[in-house]
């Protein structure tokens, strides 16, 4: 008995897109895209979950000013849109930027994309984010580009955009309604004054929604960021979903405000809460149903490196990059062919992973996985930030999302020990609701605080494909008639 | 006549953009603006351009030391709760 893998089918023999099951741009409306950005899709480190597993990313923080204000920023620190409040990128100058993306792209071959995503609104400093773009389009040809934006300047940079390799434009749409506007926003810096209210609400989302439709039109692929505020636009989200999809933006990514004191946000300071992992999948989960959606986005940093959830940025400073005698040209030949053997990786996991559709009843799970990539369980639990979830039914594995902590359980062998305790408690919170924990290895006292909180640690599935030890798990798990369902009318739709 | 810029600048640059006499530039620690080049914007716009695009309370003062962006003005919070 196999549970399938869903949407797998639509993915590999329709849409042409992404087959992991756990990608979250292979549902129904991809299949609406043209076929050149469903190509573009299905491969993307950034929008196929599955791509995200083999390809690294890196951003460039070149873009320190902004022209709004968020309720959930704080302007000590990097833009708050894309990066994990609290954080402090190094600001670069275009010409350090470069400098330090062909190094990255010559250490790292596979680096695919490059974004500029703060630490400010990229569109607000367009001088220093174009100069980026023009260097980069011309002297790293195979770097996918990306940016993001609040969207007030987005419609006066469509031109200039168009002018360079960008590959998508991501822009942050809290909300299409300026009285809830009002309460995310106190203030833009529109057309030389400070504007204020309902009023600069209304400006900023007009000129969202028209950038919005300028991409679209030139053919530029565009990516919708919410941040998700209880309370303030947790419901709207579903309409803010259905419009910008209606305008043509390819996915939908709904990310959790994080507010937290020690971050000095307004959102911060006023006890504003943070949705909860299962609030956040219940907005989500409503916005999917008319509108992709992207639950693998990890809001990483304006000046991250890497794969997945890792960060190298530590081994790209620029004295260390200064020290660096790189063969720029051998690096691209070297990085064109593991890119390619990449992309068979990725196919051949497609196929393996394909697998009869067969029904079978259970309720559904939730599943904590550590990885480094690669699509294969292969990270032990001590050393983990980031945990992937995802939910197993009767319908097969869905990916959910990230569970993310400050600090891994071990940071090497040094701090195993009293500190221990409270990391535990952390990690035991950031992995509520699921119910198994899969990865490489777990340690003797983190497993028993793992079975007593209801979550089973299971270290027998060690690289394995994820998708494949999720199945076998939730199928011994059937086996053992841990999955009764609550009710008899749901095993008869069933 | 010229504002200043204070300590508690977080140079993101914002100011330094919108000024339309370059009178604003960095100085390592925090933003700075040239008295001679500012004219508080006088002739050009009717406010302040580095004040109103600044998204700290404070950093910029005016010639008496007054903060442009007083507290709470940008934040709603008042300081001590926000401190
Ligand atoms: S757009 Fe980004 S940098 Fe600007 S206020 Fe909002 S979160 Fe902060
Ligand atoms: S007041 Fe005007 S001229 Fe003076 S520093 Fe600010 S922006 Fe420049
Ligand atoms: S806008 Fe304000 S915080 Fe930013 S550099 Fe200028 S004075 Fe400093």
């Amino acid at each position: 008995m196999k549970l399938p893998v869903l949407n797998n089918t639509i993915a590999t023999s329709e849409a042409g897109g992404c087959a992991s099951g756990s990608c979250g741009s292979s549902d129904a409306s991809v299949q609406n895209l043209p076929e050149s950005i469903r190509a573009k899709v299905a491969d993307h480190p950034c929008f196929s979950e599955q791509a995200h597993h083999f390809f690294a990313r890196m951003h460039v923080a070149v873009a320190p000013a902004c022209n709004i204000q968020c309720n959930y920023c704080n302007r000590k620190y990097d833009c708050s849109n894309e990066s994990r409040p609290g954080v402090v990128s190094e600001v670069l100058t275009p010409q350090q930027a470069v400098k330090k993306v062909k190094a990255v792209a010559a250490a790292i071959p596979q680096m695919s994309v490059l974004g500029i995503a703060g630490p400010g609104d990229p569109l607000a400093n367009p001088q220093k984010t174009f100069e980026t773009f023009r260097r980069l389009s011309a002297e790293t040809p195979d770097i996918k580009l990306c940016v993001s934006t609040n969207g007030l300047t987005l419609p006066e940079c469509v031109d200039e955009l168009c002018q360079h390799n960008i590959d998508h434009v991501t822009v942050t749409i809290n909300c299409v309604d300026p009285e809830i506007g009002a309460k995310i926003y106190p203030w833009i810096f529109w057309k030389n004054k400070r504007i204020r209210g309902v009023e600069a609400a209304s400006i900023l989302i007009e000129q969202q929604q028209k950038g919005l439709q300028m991409l679209i039109d030139r053919g530029i692929l565009v990516k919708v960021n919410s941040v998700l505020i209880p309370g303030i636009n947790d419901q709207h989200l579903i309409e803010v979903s259905r419009i910008v999809k209606e305008k043509g933006a390819f996915l939908h990514n709904v990310m959790p405000i994080i507010s937290e004191p020690e971050h000095g946000t307004y959102f911060g300071l006023t006890g504003q809460a943070e949705p909860t992992a299962a609030e956040l999948q219940a907005v989500q989960d409503a916005c999917a149903g008319d509108m992709n959606m992207m639950r693998h986005c990890r809001q990483c940093r304006a000046d991250a490196v890497g794969l997945l959830g890792e960060d190298r940025g530590a081994e790209f400073t620029l004295d260390k990059i200064e020290a660096m005698d790189i063969d720029y040209e051998a690096a691209m030949v070297k990085r064109a062919e593991v890119h390619d053997q990449l992309l068979e990786q990725l196919y051949a996991q497609r196929e393996s992973a394909s697998k009869p559709v067969i029904r079978v009843q259970g309720r559904a799970v939730l599943m904590a996985v550590a990885t480094k990539g690669g699509g294969v369980i292969n990270q032990h639990f001590g050393h983990a930030t980031e945990f992937l979830v995802y939910e197993a039914s009767r319908d097969g594995v869905r990916f959910i999302g990230h569970r993310q902590v400050a600090k891994p359980y071990c940071e090497g062998n040094s701090n195993c020990g009293d500190e221990a305790e409270n990391l535990l408690d952390t990690l035991l919170k950031a992995l509520q609701g699921c119910e198994v924990l899969l990865c490489s290895k777990v340690g003797y006292e983190p497993w028993s605080a793992l079975e007593q909180a209801g979550i089973q640690p299971n270290g027998e599935h060690a690289m394995e494909p994820i998708e494949d030890a999720i199945l076998a798990v939730y199928q011994e798990m059937l086996t053992k008639g841990l999955l009764q369902l609550p009710d008899a009318v749901d095993l008869k739709s069933a | 006549m010229a504002f200043e810029i204070v300590a508690s600048c977080v140079s993101c640059t914002a100011c330094e953009s919108v000024c339309p006499n370059d009178a604003i530039t960095d100085q390592k620690v925090q933003f700075a603006i040239d008295p001679d080049l500012c004219t508080e914007c006088a002739e050009s716009f009717p406010d302040p351009q580095c004040a109103s695009i600044c998204p700290i309370e404070g950093a910029i003062v005016d010639s008496v030391g007054e903060p442009l962006n007083p507290p709470g003005s940008l934040t709603g919070i008042i300081v001590g709760v926000a401190a």
